[in-house]
């Protein structure tokens, strides 16, 4: 899939691998699918460890947290001009209904102001369309917000 | 009453930690333990593990990981004070990052600020060394009784 609609195609293709290849997204099972525009799309395959009650199968809070989390930051990517490094300011998300066990769970996000300091943003996650979502998700994220980038520029081939 | 509520009470009423947590799918893959503090109340903490990490330069643990233990913290520590016939629901979830996650153990504490016939609210705070200086606060409401 095309970057050509991100601030910075290189640095949207960069951070995006970046963001996916992180060991707690690997744990998960993160897969990035790509940008349409400047909204990423992520994917998380339902799996019997990703569990939260095991009376239902349904899949633990803390991944829809993990997911929104993490295509929240690639959207801030999408709108970088240049590589930095950004952190979770706050988030919050409403669970709108129980996600069906068995079934994979796509977020896509948007990051919809990019202010000089605080990048904001918000998130979906659903199964089968984002009008019919599982979750809704709001964060911040605070830019530069460590000398030491996240993602060393010069080890990239 | 399911067979895991079942399972979850005699857990509880035993003080089998452990096992409360092994019954928990992502809980155990997170590696979380907790137990009784010195003061009789919850005490959860997570271990470091490098699968748990989110920032690999820093190192830090993932952002969406500290929200995921939070809120498996406020869903236990609601679980163990209460007799009830299903597990509640999480209807929304709060979460401000202070500082980042060090590659040591995280620990949370959790409080009840309000439990209705329907409703909980629970308020959940994350430290490592010094509690004082807190790695994130987080909120959450439960739904207790199922409805339509």
């Amino acid at each position: 899939m095309s970057h050509a609609d991100a601030a910075n195609p290189e640095v949207l293709t960069a951070m995006g691998e970046l963001f996916v290849s992180l060991p707690h997204c690997r744990t998960l099972g993160f897969e990035y699918l790509g940008t349409v525009g400047r909204k990423p799309t992520l994917r998380v395959q339902w799996r019997e460890d990703l569990v939260g009650n095991p009376a239902t199968g349904v899949v633990h809070g803390g991944v829809i947290t993990s997911i929104v989390d993490t295509t929240s930051a690639v959207s801030v990517a999408a709108n970088m001009q240049d590589y930095e490094t950004i952190a979770t300011l706050d988030l919050r998300i409403d669970y709108l209904k129980a996600a069906t066990p068995g079934k994979a769970i796509y977020c896509t996000a948007e990051c919809y102001r990019m202010a000089s300091q605080i990048a904001f943003t918000r998130a979906v996650c659903y199964h089968d369309s984002p009008d019919d979502p599982i979750a809704h998700g709001v964060a911040t994220f605070m830019r530069g917000s460590n000398p030491k980038p996240m993602l060393q520029v010069e080890d990239k081939p | 009453m399911s067979q895991f509520m079942e399972t979850f009470d005699r857990l509880r009423d035993e003080k089998r930690y452990a096992e409360v947590i092994a019954a928990v799918p992502y809980a155990r893959l997170m590696g979380v333990e907790f137990g009784e503090g010195d003061d009789g109340e919850l005490l959860f903490s997570l271990p470091f593990y490098e699968r748990n990490v989110g920032n690999t330069t820093l190192p830090a643990l993932h952002g969406g990981l500290i929200g995921g233990f939070l809120e498996n913290a406020a869903l236990l520590h609601l679980m163990w004070g209460r007799e009830s016939q299903e597990a509640p629901k999480i209807v929304d979830f709060s979460l401000d990052y202070l500082r980042s996650g060090r590659a040591q153990t995280l620990y949370a504490r959790c409080e009840i600020t309000k439990q209705g016939k329907r409703v909980a609210h629970v308020l959940i705070e994350a430290w490592q060394e010094d509690r004082k200086k807190p790695v994130a606060v987080a909120r959450a409401h439960f739904l207790l009784s199922a409805g339509s």
